[in-house]
């Protein structure tokens, strides 16, 4: 991770008109931060706070109604190759096979490839997914997780420069989700690739992002904290709860969403707080008994 | 020995029972019919038609069958004007009816394109074609012969006005309905207009467009009968209007029997059609 931010997000607002069309409710408004260069981002809120909406807007596919969204600090005009999107359902045409998919996007990248050239390429992605065996099937004759796997595919056989997604594994089941979060872990970090991920999904958040933001409650929902994730990488399932950290990160971001999450407006009124710069939080064990004691409350 | 069917042969067997038991009562029902013939001149008994030869008006299955097999062996004889094998006039019917249906799918699809992917478009067409579309294509038929004053092209001219709207209101329907997500997925990939409407739009639509295309054939194959008994000249229509001109009614059976079974290959191949495009979601 270096400094630089690639994604900025600067004073963001939505806002949809009531269906009396005479005023508006503001879904989140004053909304700042950033992603930087090969970070991986995570935004955690509740159903409906309007993680869907920023994610469309960071797209290019939505406008905000106030504030802007920079990309290498240059204003989002509409949607661009360079920023792939991973839909909260997998968004595949179902006339197309797997192949055809991947294709479609590969050949609106590189218009100028062979036919050749853009197969190989493909199935590089196929592989790199393990659905190799699977290029020629439809969506319907693939499993939910093959499914998202061939939108995770075509997301990342563009290179994108950014990979947005919108809670990419919360349909599935959570065997098929722990094995999918594990390849993306590895991928990622392997192309150093800078992602915006949604999530409801705390321990998704805690394997995959270095930062997490945390949205409050909508309507006019902002960020409340920025939590740095203070597990080391490179993380992995089988021993992320191992580590002393895992509990103080989880405990901070479960007591964010059980309790602080829709008592924001009393906090930010007790406390300094400057929507330019959300706090920032690095949960940690207190002292290394608190360290000890995590993993072997576990082992019983 | 009992050996299990499948459903199929059990349905089929079903149907050759059901088929079977119709015939029979048809043919019992004419037999009940037939009195006992009246003495007269062979050649007037030949004028005054088949009730005075003591047979019943309604003619047997067998009788039917025979003329059917008769049109089945020699379908493409011409005798001039008003005899003509039924193979001959349900070639030109078949011809209006696909001439008319495809000129309707020339317009009606690409401009079920345009109004299906604007909202303006569609809110402001819709009265015109809700207006438009019951009205009975025969009512056109006057002023088609009126304005065109040829019986062929007015007759191709109700079958493209029967044909339009199913296949108008579809394709709209089908465009204006493509999920949201797959064109997001398009203009994420930054995919020009014309590809998208190629390669997103259309295959989207393309069972919604079919079905329109399906209902539009089977208007078409019912309202060219009625056309052509109201033009006359040749087709399966006059053909029909001819035999009951000549107190056929063995030929009007035997014509509704080959109607009924074009109307049935019509139907099957736009449904074969409809089967290449569609896709499970
Ligand atoms: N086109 C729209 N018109 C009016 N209101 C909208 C529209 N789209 C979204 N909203 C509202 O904005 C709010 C946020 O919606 P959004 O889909 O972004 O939620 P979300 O955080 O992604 O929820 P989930 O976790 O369930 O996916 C909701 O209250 C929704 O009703
Ligand atoms: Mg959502």
């Amino acid at each position: 991770m270096t400094d630089k931010p690639i994604i900025q997000v600067q004073g963001l607002e939505k806002s949809f008109p009531t269906p009396n069309e005479k005023s508006s409710t503001q879904v989140f408004g004053d909304i700042w931060f950033d992603v930087h260069e090969g970070e991986f981002v995570c935004l955690i809120g509740h159903s409906g706070c309007g993680k869907t909406t920023m994610l469309n807007i960071l797209a290019g596919l939505d406008k905000p109604t106030n504030g802007v969204v920079l990309v290498d600090r240059k204003d989002v005009r509409g949607p661009s190759l360079d920023r792939a999107v991973i839909f909260q359902g997998h968004a595949l045409m179902p006339w197309m096979t797997a192949m055809a998919n991947i294709d479609f996007a590969v050949s609106s990248r590189w218009p100028e490839k062979s036919r050749e050239e853009r197969r190989a390429h493909c199935q590089e992605f196929i592989d790199l997914v393990h659905l190799t065996g699977a290029e020629t099937k439809k969506p319907s004759q693939l499993s939910g997780g093959m499914r998202q796997r061939v939108g995770i595919a075509r997301a990342l056989a563009i290179e994108p420069r950014i990979m947005l997604m919108d809670e990419p594994f919360s349909a599935l089941d959570a065997l098929t989700r722990g094995s999918l979060q594990d390849e993306l872990v590895s991928i990622v970090h392997a192309r150093k690739q800078t992602s915006f991920m949604i999530t409801h999904d705390i321990d998704e958040a805690i394997l995959l992002a270095d930062r997490i933001v945390l949205m409050t409650n909508g309507p006019e929902a902002r960020v409340c904290e920025i939590v740095e994730n203070t597990l080391p990488k490179p993380r992995s399932r089988t021993n992320l709860h191992m580590h002393p950290n895992y509990y103080p990160m989880r405990n901070h971001l479960i007591e964010f969403l059980v309790n602080r999450s829709k008592n924001f407006k009393e906090e930010i009124a007790s406390a300094s707080y400057d929507p330019k710069k959300p706090p920032v939080a690095r949960p940690m064990a207190a002292d290394t008994t608190a360290a000890l004691a995590a993993p072997q409350t576990i082992a019983m | 020995m009992t050996t299990t069917q499948p459903p199929w042969a059990k349905a089929l067997a079903l149907s050759i029972i059901i088929l079977g038991v119709f015939l029979l009562s048809w043919h019992l029902f004419v037999l009940s019919k037939q009195g006992p013939a009246v003495k007269m001149d062979p050649e007037l008994a030949e004028l005054l038609g088949p009730t005075a030869k003591g047979k019943s008006a309604i003619p047997s299955p067998a009788d039917v069958g025979k003329e059917i097999w008769g049109h089945i062996t020699n379908p493409f004889y011409d005798a001039g004007p008003n005899d003509k094998g039924i193979g001959i006039q349900l070639a030109y019917s078949i011809a209006r009816v696909l001439t008319g249906f495809f000129l309707a799918a020339l317009i009606a699809v690409p401009l079920g394109f345009l109004i299906g992917m604007s909202n303006v478009a569609q809110r402001a067409l819709d009265p015109f074609i809700q207006l438009l579309k019951p009205v009975s294509p025969l009512a056109w038929m006057p002023l088609a012969l009126y304005t065109i004053k040829d019986s062929e092209t007015s007759s191709i001219f109700v079958i493209f006005i029967c044909s339009i709207w199913p296949m108008l209101i579809n394709t709209t329907f089908g465009v204006a309905n493509v999920r949201r997500e797959w064109l997001n997925v398009a203009r994420t990939l930054e995919v020009s207009s014309w590809r998208t409407a190629f390669r997103v739009i259309l295959p989207a639509a393309a069972p919604t467009i079919l079905t329109g295309m399906r209902i539009s054939i089977g208007i078409a194959w019912l309202v060219i009968v009625a056309a052509e008994m109201l033009v006359g000249g040749t087709g399966i229509g006059y053909f029909v209007w001819n035999e009951w001109n000549n107190l056929s009614i063995t030929g009007v059976i035997s014509a509704i029997f080959f109607i009924g079974v074009v109307g049935m290959l019509l139907d099957l191949a736009l449904a074969r059609a409809g089967r290449l495009v569609a896709y499970v979601e």
